[in-house]
């Protein structure tokens, strides 16, 4: 089993994710260059969060157009477990591996804070072991995390059940207060039909180890490691 | 003989501009001018400073690098070091408050990567004027904002800080950014031009008109004019100084470069010069391979290994930056700039720096300091004269004097600014903001690393000396409080204009001092920065001394946090004897930190919170508030009898401590052995935080109305 | 040297049906300045761009679709100069 972790110009939490596979759920991990043309020899690549090629034009936008991103396309339909972390998920959005968008948050300001997500559906290789409505603190830290989709997208991720996480308050409930950037429907999480890309805003690298402050980020990848297992 | 229009443009005096003509032995072209305007600027060379910064202690056993390179460096053990620094940004964030803050935090980042170490912590010390007046509000959302843009980009978490508001700084407001960085103790990389015939390449976006004159700029005051010097801003590109960390600190790591040197405010010529003098050596530029646009000037001058000038290349290029060749290490000691085929700039490369003017102002303590009104409650200085004259009134309802403490600018909730900050990026945060000092784990020990910035602006201006000696015992206290060791500071020296005499002597008599105080507690100061010339229309802001501190947990399991943490837990109250208000007994901090030191060793200590500003009660509120771990929690205590119910509460005494506890006697028994006072106040626990005083409630108020009142508060002076 | 004898410029903004939090804040001041007659502000995006003498414009439309715009949530103009 190997794991991957892509260094796009301007990414941040690439050593954050790497240090989480390698020394909290103990997995095999390497880096791949965003020039690299392909993802052969890994079973599970993550695009980590940052700022990649500074954020500019739009969230995302640059980063589609890196070499490794039609390897990684590839790479997902073949059923490769794709898991983008905040900028790694607006990445994914722009490439058109995620449905959807990530818009600027409604207070228009950054916000980085500890809040609750509360699983939605446990049919996913990154939320295998967890339960239905199990509540999971999780920071996020972003800017463009306001979760967009028109209409018609909107009710088929959600009749399809490819909504993993939403944004709750302490006691599991999806309000407004608890939604920390305007998205649609709380959403904070949310996989392709083929249910093997997670694309997520908040950070489950910045708490899988309880001296940060929670440890539950962890499941995430110990679930991915449950689906590769299983898969044999 | 030059024009006197000419000298005053380049902010040289008719004596320095003598002495220039004296080392070159000729008039000076106006290249030559240029580079002896801004290496001899206040801001290069520390000329009103210098003869008073030499009494600072910067030495230690720890201390790997003292004063004189980007950034001092301290060992840690396990092969590691760290390095950092703070630095003033002043000026530009008044003329543009979002990019001169941006900008200001590129700045401090580019020190500590130039000497190979990867940023892992950032920190920001503010100070504004009052939110009730529109203009400040601008300046402090445009500030956050700026820091926010550039750390988070960057990927540095901005771990803590302090913001304060004052008058004094309404229209000169202070940015002072901190960085940290780590690496391993053999790779350290300086701003050195070693080996004759290396080249020197210049990597980055381009020079231009932008950034040249920041330096003169940072030593000159403000005037009606400040408007009109708007285009001295640099524009931050945060995303460029990422690639420029991540391909700088491959290239050393594959040991392709001898030496680095940031080119910050002061431009090519000038950090060549800096690298030559430091090694040596001379250094032949050509102007003409510099490339030329007017944007940011984020720009390294990088001395590869002669042999090695390809591979380096190849690395910046695979991180799409532009690099070119601009010059040689000579052994001539003599800084040559040519431009055109021909030689615009000879000056012998030691003289730059070892001759740079050297001023002994005149000292003079001022006639009047601000008035002794606010002794016990500092932090109502910046509150609107209403707010301030309901408090002083004899009224006695400490509930109401509860919340609007709280809610008071300078004790109100940061969150509103910090949750704008990336504070977790690298997961490394143990104890991010609002915190006494931030906690960052060292990956791959067992360690952590504990910071803190210390500014008490009102103590100073009313005592300088003692107000320098409090900052730095309360930032030792804190890093103690946090589990840690305090092991060495850096410095940010605000003051006004040094060509006041009264300025002169405020900054005379905080070196002094911090220099004791420093002294006493071994904890050296490597580094740092002088801002002077803070003042607009001629008044002087506050003499403001911040210190950042930084300390060593030996084992994580030692991190200790501010906020109690289990309902039923005992609250134990340890001060000194002696109660003493903006001055400080250095015995009897040294007493009390070892004290906390060794209750926090021996796991007698559940939380260990400093009492600072708004005294005991507003320390208790602040142990309550909910955190991202838990909920608001309440506690009941007793407050001892033969103290005074207003004063004694929100008094800022120097040196106390709230520790939470399942060793309450214990704890008492040990600090009675040192010679402290401890009092058993009570238990954590409920919704509510009650203060009974002798039989009666002279606090009584839900957690959930206390909370509300500190949260809203800066929302509500900024909305 | 290259010649850029044409210029474009391209106008990025948001779909009408896509919620522009930045356009409202800007419109929720304007009260405060008396312009009470402006009933909505959208942000947008704007892009000059030089091409190169002699050159399809379809290189043009290509960049403003393809680079430029997020069809999710975006849409484009392109003005020639």
């Amino acid at each position: 089993m190997k794991f991957g972790v892509v260094i796009f110009p301007g990414s941040n939490c690439e050593h954050d994710c790497y240090y989480v596979v390698e020394s909290v759920i103990g997995q095999p991990v390497e880096f791949i260059w965003h020039q690299d043309t392909s993802v052969k020899g890994f079973d599970a690549v993550i695009l980590p969060g940052g700022f990649a090629y500074g954020d500019y034009l739009r969230t995302g936008a640059l980063a589609k157009f890196s070499p490794v991103m039609k390897a990684i396309g590839d790479f997902a339909k073949q059923g490769g477990l794709v898991f983008g972390i905040c900028n790694g998920f607006q990445i994914l959005a722009e490439a058109g591996l995620l449905p959807g968008a990530l818009l600027r948050n409604v207070g228009l300001k950054y916000v980085c804070k500890f809040l609750h997500l509360r699983t939605e559906t446990t049919d996913t290789p990154y939320s295998n072991i967890l339960k239905k409505n199990q509540l999971l603190r999780i920071p996020v830290g972003h800017g463009d995390g306001n979760y967009f989709a028109d209409p018609e997208t909107l009710k088929r991720i959600e009749d399809n059940g490819q909504v993993v996480f939403r944004y709750a308050t302490a006691s599991g409930e999806i309000t407004p207060e608890a939604n920390p950037n305007g998205s649609l429907h709380n959403i904070a999480g949310i996989v392709n039909e083929q249910r093997n890309v997670l694309g997520m805003m908040p950070h489950p690298d910045r708490s899988s180890e309880s001296l940060l402050g929670s440890a539950d980020g962890k499941l995430i990848f110990e679930s991915m490691v449950n689906a590769l297992v299983r898969a044999g | 003989m030059v024009s006197e229009e000419l000298l005053t443009q380049h902010n040289l005096t008719e004596s320095e501009y003598q002495k220039i003509v004296d080392i070159l032995k000729r008039q000076p072209t106006l290249t030559e001018l240029g580079i002896f305007s801004v290496m001899w600027s206040e801001h290069c060379s520390y000329k009103s400073s210098r003869v008073h910064l030499r009494r600072l202690p910067t030495r230690g056993p720890a201390v790997l690098q003292g004063p004189g390179e980007n950034a001092g460096i301290i060992d840690i053990g396990d092969g590691l070091a760290v390095a950092f620094k703070i630095e003033s940004h002043n000026h530009p964030s008044f003329i543009e408050p979002f990019q001169g803050a941006a900008t200001g935090v590129g700045g401090i980042l580019r020190d500590i990567f130039t000497m190979g170490a990867r940023p892992i912590a950032a920190m920001n010390s503010l100070r504004f004027g009052p939110l009730h007046k529109q203009q400040n509000k601008r300046i402090l959302e445009g500030v956050v904002g700026g820091i926010a843009f550039y750390g988070n980009c960057f990927g540095v978490p901005t771990v803590g800080g302090e913001i304060y508001f004052a008058d004094c700084y309404s229209q000169n407001p202070l940015v002072n950014a901190f960085a940290l960085g780590i690496f391993e103790k053999d790779k350290i990389f300086y701003g050195r031009a070693h080996g004759v015939g290396n080249p020197v390449i210049y990597v980055g976006a381009k020079t231009g008109r932008d950034g040249i004159h920041g330096a003169t700029m940072a030593s000159a005051g403000f005037g009606e004019d400040a408007g009109a010097k708007r285009p001295n801003v640099q524009i931050g590109d945060p995303f460029m100084e990422k690639l420029l960390l991540e391909a700088c600190l491959e290239a050393m790591q594959k040991g392709l470069i001898v030496g680095i040197q940031d080119m910050g405010a002061a431009g090519l010529t000038c950090s060549s010069c800096e690298m030559g003098a430091r090694a040596g050596t001379g250094v032949e530029l050509e102007l003409d391979d510099v490339p030329q646009r007017e944007s940011e000037m984020t720009a390294y001058e990088i001395m590869p290994n002669k042999k090695k000038e390809k591979e380096v290349f190849d690395v910046f290029h695979k991180w799409g930056l532009d690099v070119v060749t601009v010059g040689r290490v000579t052994d001539d000691g003599l800084l040559r700039v040519r431009q055109h085929g021909k030689v615009v700039a000879e000056i012998p490369n030691g003289a730059l720096a070892d001759d740079a003017p050297l001023y002994q102002r005149p000292l003079l303590p001022p006639k009047s300091i601000i008035s002794s009104r606010l002794e016990h409650y500092s932090f109502l200085d910046g509150c609107e004269p209403a707010m301030i004259e309901s408090f002083l009134s004899a009224n006695p309802d400490c509930s109401r004097l509860l919340k609007l403490a709280v809610s008071s600018p300078n004790l109100a909730c940061r969150q509103w600014v910090w949750e704008q900050y990336d504070h977790m990026v690298q997961s490394n945060t143990m104890v991010g903001p609002g915190s006494d000092a931030a906690v960052v784990r060292v990956k791959g020990t067992k360690k952590a690393l504990a910071m803190t910035l210390d500014g008490p602006a009102y103590r100073v201006a009313r005592h300088p000396r003692e107000g320098a000696k409090l900052a730095v015992a309360e930032s030792c206290r804190n890093i103690v409080c946090a589990g840690g060791r305090p092991i060495a500071a850096t410095n940010c020296l605000n003051f006004g204009n040094p060509e006041h005499p009264e300025v002169m002597w405020q900054f005379s008599e905080v070196v002094d001092g911090m220099s004791e105080a420093c002294n006493f507690f071994g904890t050296p100061i490597t580094g740092g920065n002088v801002s002077f010339y803070n003042e607009t229309f001629g008044d002087d802001i506050y003499p403001t001394p911040v210190l950042g501190m930084v300390g060593l947990i030996e084992d994580l399991s030692l991190v200790t946090r501010s906020a109690f943490q289990d309902s039923g837990d005992s609250i134990v109250f340890v001060e000194t004897v002696n109660r003493l208000v903006g001055r400080i007994d250095l015995e009897d901090e040294r007493a009390i930190q070892n004290f906390i030191s060794s209750a926090i060793r021996d796991r007698l200590v559940k939380s260990a919170h400093d009492i600072s500003e708004g005294g005991l009660a507003v320390a208790l509120a602040e142990c309550c508030y909910s955190n991202f771990q838990r909920g608001a929690i309440g506690a009941e205590v007793r407050v001892p009898s033969h103290l005074e119910l207003v004063k004694d509460l929100f008094g800022e005494f120097a040196t106390g401590v709230l520790l939470s506890t399942i060793h309450a006697a214990e704890l008492c028994r040990r600090a009675e052995q040192v010679g402290l006072k401890s009092y058993d106040l009570g238990k954590v626990g409920g919704n509510r935080l009650i203060l009974n005083y002798e039989g009666e409630r002279a606090v009584d108020i839900a957690m959930d109305e206390l909370e509300s009142a500190w949260r809203q508060g800066l929302p509500k002076l900024l909305s | 040297m290259l010649r850029s004898a044409m210029k474009a410029t391209v106008i990025v903004s948001l779909k009408p049906t896509v919620l522009d939090p930045q356009g409202m804040t800007i419109h929720r001041s304007l009260a405060s300045l008396g312009l009470t007659n402006i009933s909505d502000v959208r942000q947008g995006k704007i892009f000059d761009v030089s091409i190169k003498d002699g050159a399809s414009r379809q290189e043009v439309e290509r960049l403003a679709k393809e680079v430029l715009t997020n069809p999710v949530i975006e849409e484009y103009r392109i003005i020639w100069e």
